[in-house]
C-alpha cells in the first residue's frame, strides 16, 4: 500500500518476537535522550575517570623509572586490587547517580501525563514488558560507566601483569560486576518507582534525591546516633550498597559493622517496595474501587 | 466462523461495586455500537476485553481467543481508540504511530511506513511531524485513531471517537469510520452516548443498563422488518382513547401525555382511528406514519430492563 493510496489494508505479515518486543522502547528513548547537549557532555565526562584509571595502569607499568626509584613502594590507595575497584566503583557510582537524576525521572511520567499507558498496554505488551523496557534503558546508558570500564580495566591490569590476574582474582572480576549491577537496578527501580508516583518531572528527579540523601541523613545520622547503633546505615542507600561491594570484592566491613546480611536483606526489600510502587501505579487505567 | 466477541456470565467488580454483572451473548456484527447511559458499564466492558480489568467470574473470547488464557494473541488483533487524550509528549505523530506499530509487532521499516499511510488515511498527512501537544483536539483524535490502525487490526474498539469535535471535524470522524468498516477487513465496536454516531456507523446495538445487556438488535434486521407504526398526537381524554383502540386489538404505547404510538392491525384502518376521536371527544392534531429510530429502540430498551 502505498502512501498515498488512502485506504484501510490489514497486515499479515511476519511480527517481531514478543521475548525482545520491550527493547523497543530505549531505541526511541536514546533518540530524545541524546538530543539535550549537556547530557552528552556529562555523559562523556563520565569516562573521564576511567580513562585516568587506564593511564594510571599503563604507567604503573611502564613506567621502567618508578620501578627504577629506589625505596619506592606503592600507596596501598594506589595498588590495584579489589580495593582500587571498589573505589572505582564508588566514583562511577556518583556519576551514574547523577545521570539517573537527568535521565529516570521522565521515564514513566512522560507516558502517565497523557494517559499513554493505555495506549501501551492495549498492545500484545505487557505491564512488566513496559517496566523491562524502561529499565534497559537505565541500564544500558549505565552499563558503559561501570562495570564495562571496570573490565576493561581488570583487562588491561590482567595484559600487563605476569600471570594471570583475572583467573587469580575471578571473584573481584564477578563481584565487581555483580556490584555494578546492584547498584544499576536499584538505581533504575528508585527512578522508575519516583517517576511513576510524581508526574512532573523536575519534582520526580527532586523525590529521587530526597530518597537517597533523606535516608542518608535520617538513618546515618539520626537513628545511629540517637540509638548509637549501626542499623540506621540500612536506609542509607549509598553506606548500604556500600556494605554489598564491600562483601562482593572480599574486603570485609571495613567502612561499617553493618552485618552484610543485614545489607542484603534491606536491599532485597528496598527493590520490593519498588516494586510494589510500580505494580500500583503502572496499570492502563486507575480504578478507584 | 468464531464469533466476533462471546461473553460467557462476565461479572466484573471494582471492590463492593459490580461494574458488570453475568453479561451472556455471541457478538458477529461488522460494527457493532455499544449503547448506554453514563455507568452503564460500556467503557468498562471495553477495558476489560482488553484485558485492563480481570473479571470475578465468567469469560470472554475474542475470535475464540480466551482472554484470560491468551491475552497476548488477543491484544494482537486489537486496536483502541481511547476516550481521554491518549498520548505520548515530547514526539511527533509519525514517530508515536510507529512506536505503537512497532510495539504491535510491525518490523521498525514496516512500522514507519504504515505510520506515515495510517497519518495519511486519517488526514494528519501535512501535520505529521508536528509535535502532538501542538495538535488540536480533532487531530488528537485523528491521531489516536491512526495508531489504532497502524498494525492492522482484526477488531477495533472506538471508544466516543467524536467526544469534544465540533460538526465538521464529527463528520470526518464518522466518515473514516464507515469507510473502515466498509473496507471489509476489520470489525468495529464502537461506543458512544451518541445515537446519531452509532445509527450512522453500525449494524448492530448492544444496549447496556447497569452493568447487564439491556437489548442486542440488528439494526438492519429491525428495519427490515419494517415496523411502521403511526404516531398520533392527541389533546383531550386521551387515557380513554387509548384504552377504547387497545379493546379493538390495537397496539399502543403511551410516551408522553399526548404522544401515542400505535401498531395497526390489517382489520382497521385510520379511518377507526378518527371514529374513535369523535367517540370519545379527542382531537387528533398529528397524525405521521414512523418507523422505530435507535431513539425509540434505546428508550424502550431503558424502559423494559
Amino acid at each position: 500500500m502505498a502512501v498515498y493510496e488512502r485506504n484501510y489494508k490489514r497486515y499479515d505479515g511476519a511480527l517481531t518476537p514478543l521475548a525482545t518486543r520491550f527493547l523497543i522502547l530505549p531505541r526511541y528513548i536514546f533518540k530524545d535522550v541524546f538530543t539535550s547537549r549537556w547530557l552528552l557532555i556529562f555523559y562523556v565526562l563520565s569516562f573521564i575517570f576511567p580513562l585516568i584509571c587506564a593511564i594510571f595502569i599503563y604507567l604503573t607499568h611502564n613506567l621502567e623509572f618508578m620501578k627504577a626509584l629506589p625505596n619506592f613502594e606503592m600507596p596501598d590507595f594506589l595498588r590495584i586490587d579489589a580495593g582500587f575497584f571498589e573505589r572505582f566503583l564508588r566514583f562511577q557510582g556518583m556519576w551514574v547517580f547523577a545521570l539517573t537524576i537527568f535521565i529516570g525521572p521522565g521515564l514513566v511520567s512522560k507516558d502517565l501525563a497523557n494517559n499513554g499507558l493505555s495506549l501501551y498496554l492495549s498492545r500484545p505488551f505487557s505491564r512488566w514488558e513496559y517496566v523491562l523496557g524502561k529499565l534497559s534503558v537505565i541500564a544500558i546508558l549505565l552499563s558503559p560507566m561501570t562495570w564495562m570500564s571496570g573490565w576493561f580495566l581488570m583487562l588491561l591490569h590482567s595484559g600487563y601483569e605476569e600471570g594471570n590476574w583475572i583467573a587469580d582474582n575471578l571473584g573481584v572480576f564477578f563481584g565487581f560486576f555483580v556490584g555494578a549491577w546492584l547498584w544499576i537496578i536499584a538505581l533504575g527501580f528508585l527512578a522508575l518507582a519516583a517517576s511513576a508516583w510524581v508526574k512532573w518531572r523536575a519534582v520526580a528527579g527532586f523525590a529521587m534525591l530526597a530518597a537517597v540523601l533523606g535516608g542518608s541523613f535520617f538513618g546515618s545520622v539520626l537513628i545511629n546516633n540517637l540509638f548509637s547503633t549501626d542499623y540506621g546505615h540500612l536506609l542509607n542507600l549509598i553506606v548500604l550498597i556500600g556494605r554489598l561491594w564491600e562483601g562482593l570484592l572480599g574486603l570485609g566491613g571495613g567502612s561499617t559493622s553493618l552485618p552484610l546480611s543485614s545489607a542484603w536483606v534491606t536491599y532485597v526489600a528496598f527493590l520490593g517496595l519498588c516494586g510494589l510502587m510500580l505494580h500500583r501505579k503502572i496499570r492502563a487505567y486507575e480504578v478507584v474501587g | 466462523m468464531e464469533p466476533v466477541i462471546q461473553l460467557d456470565d462476565l461479572t466484573v467488580r471494582f471492590g463492593k461495586l459490580e461494574a458488570l454483572s453475568q453479561l451472556v451473548g455471541e457478538f458477529n456484527g461488522r460494527a457493532i455500537g455499544l449503547l448506554g447511559p453514563n455507568g452503564a458499564g460500556k467503557t468498562t466492558l471495553i477495558h476489560t476485553l482488553l484485558g485492563f480489568y480481570k473479571p470475578a467470574s465468567g469469560s470472554a473470547r475474542i475470535f475464540g481467543k480466551d482472554l484470560r488464557r491468551e491475552d497476548k494473541a488477543v491484544r494482537s488483533m486489537i486496536g483502541y481508540m481511547p476516550e481521554r487524550d491518549a498520548f505520548i509528549s515530547g514526539m511527533s505523530a509519525v514517530r508515536f504511530v510507529c512506536l505503537m506499530g512497532e510495539l504491535s509487532g510491525l518490523p521498525p521499516r514496516i512500522a514507519l511506513e504504515r505510520a506515515h499511510e495510517a497519518l495519511y488515511y486519517v488526514g494528519l498527512g501535512e501535520a505529521r511531524y508536528r509535535p502532538l501537544e501542538t495538535y488540536s483536539l480533532g487531530m488528537k483524535q485523528r491521531a489516536k485513531l491512526a495508531q489504532a490502525l497502524v498494525h492492522g487490526p482484526k477488531l477495533l474498539f472506538l471508544d466516543e471517537p467524536t467526544n469534544g469535535l465540533d460538526p465538521p471535524a464529527r463528520e470526518r470522524m464518522i466518515r473514516l469510520i464507515r469507510d473502515i468498516r466498509n473496507a471489509g477487513d476489520v470489525h468495529i465496536i464502537l461506543s458512544s452516548h451518541l445515537l446519531r454516531d452509532v445509527e450512522e456507523c453500525c449494524e448492530e446495538v448492544l444496549i447496556l443498563k447497569a452493568g447487564r445487556i439491556a437489548y442486542y438488535c440488528n439494526l438492519a434486521e429491525e428495519r427490515r422488518a419494517d415496523k411502521k407504526f403511526l404516531e398520533l398526537e392527541l389533546h383531550g381524554p386521551s387515557e380513554s382513547y387509548v384504552d377504547a383502540a387497545r379493546n379493538l386489538g390495537i397496539d399502543c404505547e403511551a410516551d408522553g401525555r399526548r404522544r401515542i404510538k400505535m401498531v395497526m392491525p390489517p382489520e382497521h384502518s385510520i379511518r377507526t382511528l378518527y371514529e374513535l376521536a369523535n367517540e370519545y371527544s379527542v382531537q387528533i392534531r398529528h397524525l405521521d406514519y414512523k418507523r422505530d429510530s435507535l431513539q425509540d429502540i434505546f428508550d424502550k430498551a431503558m424502559r423494559e430492563s
